[in-house]
C-alpha cells in the first residue's frame, strides 16, 4: 500500500510549484514517484533515497580522508571556528527555509558575520538596480490572469524554470486572458536561439553585452524618437515594432535573468529594463520581474530585510549591519583575504564561485552544511549532511514574486539525521555558551 | 511572576476617569489588580511621573511584504542610524522603515504595548506573521485588505452581505487577520488595468460595482458578524485637492448604521489617516485646509472615528495598497517607485517621499493633521498616528503630542515654514489655542483607539482586570516645563509593563517580552456557496493551491491571542 500526498511544493527553483503529487510507502519513509513536476524537480525529491546517500557528519583529516564524526562535535568545530574567527563568511542561505535562515542570522548577529545569500553571483545585481530605480512589479498571478505581452530578456525558462511558462506566463487561461497563448504575444531577447526563444512571437537575437544600448533604445522608440538604423544587431524597424507591440498591450511583463544581470553593464542593465517599464506605465500597465534561481533565495533576502534592512552582503561584523557590495560581496572578501573561516549553507559556491574564491575555502576552517555531496564539501574541512528541506522537513520559501509559501515534510529523513535549523539552533545555543551570553 | 505596584506617580486613564491625580497601580500574574490585591510586590517610586496605561497604535505600517520592500530598497535609510545590539537588545537599524527588532524597541521605548499592521495583502499573509513574530515586545494584530478583492466586489455587485461575511470569515481565519481594511475601494482592481477609481461612484473596470457599494457593503457585513473592529477605511481620492468632499461623501455611506456584536465599540467606519483625505482648491496651487468641514461632520456623528495621519516634516518612505497613488507621487516627485500586485485581492505601491518645510504644501498638510485633533470635541473618537510610514515614522509620535499640547511649540513650527503667510491663508490652525492635556492624549493613544478596536476589555487603561500594560514617563505635569520636555520623556519611557513584564527599567530595554499576536476567529453557518466560489477561484485563477493559502499556527503564529466571535446567529 501506498499514500498520494498532493499540493506539495517544489523545492528546487523560484517557480516554486506547489501542485506536486508525491507518492509514498504507507510507513512515509520512503518515496517512490513524483507527478506533476518537472524533470529537475522530480530528481530532487528522488535523489534523496540514494541509498548511498551520507547520513552522518565527516571531518577531513590530515591525509585528506574523510572520518566521520558525530553531530555533538560537527555543533562544536563549527560554533569554535565561527567564534574564533574574526570575520567568519557565513554564505549560501537560499536552498534553506526562513526558520533555519532566521535562526542562522542570529548566530551571525553574534559572531560578527559577514552575511551573503547567492544573489550574491546572480540577482544581486538587480537588487542594487532596485535600490537605485525602484521596481514596478506583481505576482504571477496577475501574470497568468491579465498579461497579454510577455517579454524574456536574458533567461531561459524553458531548461531554467521548466514549467514557468505553463503555470504562469505562457500558455495558461486566467480571468482576463481565456484565449491562453494565443491571446498573449511573447518575446524573447537572447544572443542564443534557445528553446524559449525558439517558441517566441519574436525572437531579437542582440549582439552579446548590448543589452543596454537595446533597452534604451526601446525607451527612445517609445517615445517615437530618431534611432541609428541598427542597436545592439537588431534593426531599427524592429525595435518600433517591439516597441508598439508592448505599448499596445493591456499588460506588459518583462522577465528577466543572469544574461542580463550577470554580463556587461550588470545592475545598470536593470536600471534600464525597470526605466523600460516605467515608461510603459505611462501608456499601459507593465510590470518587470527577475527569475530567481534557487527555491528561497527570495526568502532570505526578505528575512535579512527585515531584521537588518538589506537583501545580500550583510556584514555583521561591527557590531551592527552594513552593506556595501564590492566590499561586503563573497567573492570580494574571499579573494581580498578577508575572511578567516567559512561556512556553507544552502548553495554550492565550490561549483560557482571563481577558482581563485574557492581555493580561499579550501585554506579556511570551514564547514558545508548540505544533503548532498558537491563540489563545496570537497573543499570544506567539515561537511553536515541534514535532512532535505521541502522534501524531509517543511519550512517557509518565498516564490521569485516574494510570495511565502509553506513546504512540506512528504517523507521521513533517514534516522537520526537533523535538519538545517535543528543543526543551528544547537549551534546557536553554543556559541552563546562560548560567548557568555 | 513577580508583583509590581507603582506607587505615588500622576496617574491619567479615562478608563478610570484619573485625570493627573497621584494614585498607584499594582500588578499580579500579567493583569492589573486592586493595590491591596498584591503582597510583596516590587515597589517602583513614580513620585513625580507619569503613569499611563500601554499605548494602543490603531494604525502603523510595520511588517509585511510593502514594509520590507520599503527596507531592502532604501539602503540609505539606514545611514548614521544603526545601533550594535546589547545586553537582551539585538541589533538594529533604520529609520522610517526600522527593522523589526528596532520596530518593537522603539514602541516600548515612547510606552506603546499594542500595534496594529494596518494592510495585510492575504496571499502575503505569511510574511506579515514572520515578520510581527520577530518584533518583541508588542502585541500586534495585522489587517488583511478587502475593498479590491474579487470576491468581495462579485458578491457586493449582488447585495450578497451574507456571503461576503462567510467569505470574511473564512479569510480572517486562513490569514490569522484581525479586521477588514479596505484601501481606496475599487481603485486598486483598477489599478491592474493602470486605472482608478476617483470617487464614491466612479465604477470599477470589469466588476461593475461602485466604491460606494463596496463600502456599504464591507460595512453590513462587518456588522452581520460583530468583528471586534469595524470596517477600517483609507478612502478613495487620497492626497488630491479638493478630495475633502470625496471624504464626506464616504463617511455619509455610514449613515443610519449601527455597531453590533459585544466588543464595546461605538463606530461602524474607522476612518485613516484622515489627514491626508482633506484638502480643498483644485491644484497644489491654491490647496488649503478643509479640516473644518470634515470635523464638524466627525463631531456630530458618533458611529464614525478617525485617525490623524499627521505629517512630522521628516524624510520618510510612503507605501500603501493605494497602488495608483504611489504611481501618482512617484510621477510627482520622481524618486524611485516599487509596485506589487497580488493577484485577485489587491496591489502595493511604495515611494520615497521628503517633507519639506519649506514647500507650502508639506506645510499645509502639517497644519491639517493638527487641526484634526485639535478641533475634535470627543478625543475618545480620534487618534494619534502619523499613518507610519506615510506622513512621517511612528516615534514621532512624541513630537506630535508635544504639538497637541503647547501651542507655543506650533507657533514655534509656524515660524519655520519658509511660506508661513500663505500656509495660514490656506488653513485654520493660527486661529486656534486649543492645547490638549495629557487626560486627552490618554484617550487619544490608549483607551480611545483600544475601544475602537475592540478591545477595551484588555488593553487601553489601568483598571482591574486588564492587561498590565503600563508605562512610566519622567515628566510632571504640575511643575513648569517648556515643549520638549513633552517630546523627550514621552519618547523614553523611564518604566514600562507588558503583560506584567518589566520590559523598560530605567530607561534601558530590559526584555524581549513576550509578543502575542491577534487574530479574530468569526464563526459562522455554513455556507457551501462560498465554499464553492472559493475552491472555484483557487483552481482557475490563483496560482497557489487552496490548501497551501491558509496560515498554519506554529511557525507564523507562535503565541497567538484568538478573539472568537460568534455570528451562526
Amino acid at each position: 500500500m501506498t499514500k498520494t500526498i498532493t499540493d506539495v511544493i517544489c523545492p528546487f527553483c523560484g517557480t516554486l510549484c506547489d501542485d506536486l503529487e508525491v507518492v509514498v510507502s504507507k510507513d512515509g519513509k520512503k518515496l517512490l514517484e513524483v507527478y506533476n513536476a518537472c524533470a529537475i524537480g522530480a530528481e530532487k525529491f528522488l535523489h534523496s533515497q540514494a541509498e548511498d546517500r551520507l547520513t552522518r557528519p565527516r571531518m577531513r583529516q590530515e591525509d585528506g580522508s574523510w572520518k566521520e564524526i558525530s553531530y555533538d562535535e560537527a555543533i562544536e568545530y563549527t560554533a569554535k571556528i565561527l567564534t574564533d574567527a574574526k570575520k567568519p563568511l557565513m554564505y549560501g542561505w537560499s536552498s534553506t527555509n526562513c526558520e533555519a535562515q532566521g535562526v542562522g542570522s542570529e548566530i551571525g548577529e553574534y559572531v560578527g558575520a559577514v552575511m551573503d545569500n547567492t544573489a550574491t553571483v546572480c540577482h544581486g545585481t538587480s537588487l542594487i538596480a532596485v535600490q537605485d530605480i525602484g521596481i514596478p512589479s506583481c505576482t504571477l498571478g496577475e501574470v497568468k490572469n491579465r498579461a497579454d505581452r510577455i517579454v524574456f530578456w536574458g533567461c531561459n525558462p524553458a531548461h531554467a524554470h521548466p514549467r514557468h511558462m505553463s503555470r504562469y506566463s505562457i500558455y495558461p487561461r486566467g480571468f482576463f486572458t481565456g484565449k491562453g497563448h494565443t491571446g498573449r504575444k511573447m518575446v524573447v531577447v537572447d544572443p542564443r536561439v534557445t528553446d524559449t526563444a525558439r517558441i517566441a512571437d519574436v525572437h531579437l537575437q542582440i549582439e552579446q553585452g548590448r543589452d543596454y544600448e537595446l533597452l534604451d533604445a526601446l525607451r527612445v522608440a517609445f517615445k517615437g524618437e530618431q534611432l541609428p538604423d541598427v542597436v545592439a544587431g537588431i534593426p531599427k524597424e524592429k525595435i518600433i515594432e517591439v516597441a508598439d507591440t508592448l505599448k499596445s498591450g493591456r499588460f506588459v511583463i518583462i522577465f528577466f535573468g543572469m544574461g542580463v544581470t550577470q554580463s556587461l553593464g550588470k545592475n545598470h542593465n536593470i536600471d534600464a529594463a525597470i526605466a523600460v517599464t516605467r515608461d510603459l506605465n505611462e501608456y499601459t500597465k507593465a510590470a518587470i520581474m527577475p527569475m530567481r534561481g534557487h527555491y528561497n533565495v527570495t526568502g532570505s533576502g526578505q528575512v535579512w530585510g527585515w531584521q537588518f534592512g538589506f537583501p545580500f552582503a550583510v556584514d555583521l561584523s561591527r557590531g551592527f549591519a552594513r552593506y556595501n557590495p564590492g566590499e561586503t560581496t563573497s567573492n570580494d572578501l574571499l579573494r581580498r583575504g578577508e575572511v578567516d573561516a567559512v561556512f556553507v549553507l544552502g548553495s554550492d559556491p565550490g561549483a560557482h564561485f571563481p577558482f581563485s574564491s574557492v581555493k580561499k575555502i579550501y585554506d579556511l576552517p570551514s564547514v558545508a552544511v548540505e544533503p548532498h555531496e558537491t563540489p563545496t564539501t570537497e573543499v570544506c574541512k567539515v561537511h553536515v549532511p541534514v535532512a532535505f528541506v521541502g522534501v524531509e522537513v517543511g519550512g517557509c520559501a518565498y516564490r521569485m514574486d516574494n510570495v511565502p509559501i509553506e513546504t512540506r515534510k512528504v517523507v521521513d529523513a533517514p534516522e537520526g539525521m537533523m535538519t538545517d535549523e535543528e543543526f543551528l539552533t544547537r549551534v546557536l545555543a553554543r556559541v552563546k555558551e562560548i560567548k557568555g551570553i | 511572576m513577580t508583583e509590581y505596584l507603582i506607587k505615588n506617580g500622576f496617574v491619567f486613564d479615562p478608563v478610570l476617569g484619573i485625570r493627573g491625580d497621584v494614585a498607584d497601580v499594582a500588578m499580579k500574574d500579567g493583569k492589573i489588580v486592586e493595590t491591596n490585591a498584591v503582597k510583596n510586590p516590587k515597589v517602583i517610586d513614580a513620585t513625580g511621573r507619569t503613569v499611563m496605561a500601554g499605548g494602543v497604535d490603531i494604525h502603523a505600517h510595520v511588517a509585511g511584504p510593502k514594509v520590507n520592500i520599503g527596507r531592502n530598497f532604501r539602503p540609505e535609510d539606514k545611514l548614521f542610524n544603526t545601533r550594535p545590539g546589547r545586553g537582551v537588545e539585538r541589533m538594529q537599524g533604520g529609520f522610517s522603515v526600522p527593522t523589526t527588532i528596532r520596530t518593537g524597541y522603539n514602541y516600548a521605548r515612547m510606552g506603546y504595548t499594542t500595534v496594529m499592521e494596518a494592510a495585510m495583502p492575504p496571499l502575503y499573509a505569511r510574511h506579515t506573521h514572520e515578520e510581527m513574530r520577530d518584533t518583541p515586545i508588542i502585541d500586534q494584530g495585522a489587517f488583511p485588505v478587502f475593498g479590491n478583492n474579487w470576491f468581495v466586489l462579485e458578491y457586493l455587485k449582488n447585495n450578497e452581505i451574507e456571503n461576503a461575511a462567510a467569505y470574511i470569515a473564512w479569510l480572517l481565519r486562513a490569514t490569522k487577520g484581525y479586521a477588514i481594511k479596505v484601501v481606496n475601494p475599487g481603485g486598486t482592481e483598477a489599478w491592474g488595468w493602470g486605472l482608478n477609481c476617483e470617487n464614491v461612484h466612479d465604477p470599477v473596470p470589469y466588476f461593475d460595482i461602485t466604491p460606494a457599494q463596496i463600502v456599504k457593503g464591507l460595512i453590513e457585513a462587518n456588522e452581520y458578524l460583530g468583528l471586534p473592529h469595524s470596517m477600517h477605511i483609507h478612502a478613495n481620492n487620497l492626497g488630491n485637492p479638493g478630495n475633502y468632499t470625496t471624504t464626506l461623501d464616504t463617511f455619509k455611506i455610514s449613515e443610519g448604521i449601527k455597531p453590533k456584536g459585544r466588543f464595546g465599540r461605538d463606530q461602524v467606519m474607522h476612518h485613516t489617516h484622515v489627514q491626508f483625505h482633506s484638502y480643498g482648491g483644485d491644484s497644489w496651487g491654491n490647496m488649503e485646509s478643509r479640516a473644518d468641514s470634515i470635523m464638524d461632520y466627525v463631531n456630530s456623528h458618533d458611529n464614525i472615528t478617525i485617525d490623524m495621519g499627521q505629517v512630522t516634516l521628516d524624510e520618510t518612505t510612503t507605501m500603501t495598497a493605494d497602488g495608483p497613488f504611489e504611481h501618482h507621487l512617484t510621477e510627482l516627485n520622481h524618486l524611485k517607485w516599487a509596485n506589487s500586485d497580488v493577484e485577485l485581492e489587491t496591489a502595493a505601491g511604495v515611494v520615497p517621499y521628503l517633507y519639506s518645510p519649506n514647500i507650502k504644501v508639506c506645510a499645509i498638510q502639517w497644519c491639517i493633521g493638527l487641526e484634526l485633533a485639535l478641533l475634535a470635541k470627543d478625543p475618545m473618537r480620534v487618534f494619534i498616528t502619523t499613518d507610519h510610514p506615510n506622513a512621517g515614522p511612528f516615534i514621532r509620535y512624541p513630537r506630535v503630542i508635544k504639538w497637541l499640547m503647547c501651542q507655543e511649540a506650533r507657533e514655534q513650527q509656524l515660524d519655520a515654514f519658509k511660506h508661513k503667510d500663505k500656509v495660514i491663508d490656506a488653513t485654520h490652525i493660527a486661529g486656534i489655542d486649543r492645547e490638549l492635556d495629557l487626560y486627552e492624549i490618554a484617550q487619544m493613544t490608549r483607551a480611545g483607539s483600544a475601544k475602537a478596536l475592540g478591545l477595551s476589555d484588555i488593553y487601553g487603561g489601568l483598571a482591574p482586570g486588564l492587561m498590565a500594560d503600563v508605562a512610566v514617563f519622567d515628566f510632571n505635569p504640575n511643575e513648569p516645563y517648556v515643549p520638549d520636555d513633552i517630546e523627550n520623556a514621552f519618547s523614553n519611557a523611564e518604566h514600562l509593563f507588558k503583560a506584567g513584564v518589566h520590559v523598560i527599567n530605567n530607561h534601558e530595554i530590559a526584555s524581549n517580552g513576550n509578543k502575542r499576536t491577534l487574530w479574530v476567529d468569526a464563526k459562522v453557518n455554513e455556507n457551501p456557496q462560498v465554499m464553492r466560489d472559493v475552491k472555484e477561484k483557487f483552481l482557475r485563477y490563483y496560482t497557489v493551491t487552496l490548501n497551501n493559502y491558509e496560515v498554519s499556527g506554529h511557525h507564523y503564529v507562535p503565541n497567538p491571542y484568538v478573539i472568537e466571535v460568534d455570528a451562526t446567529q
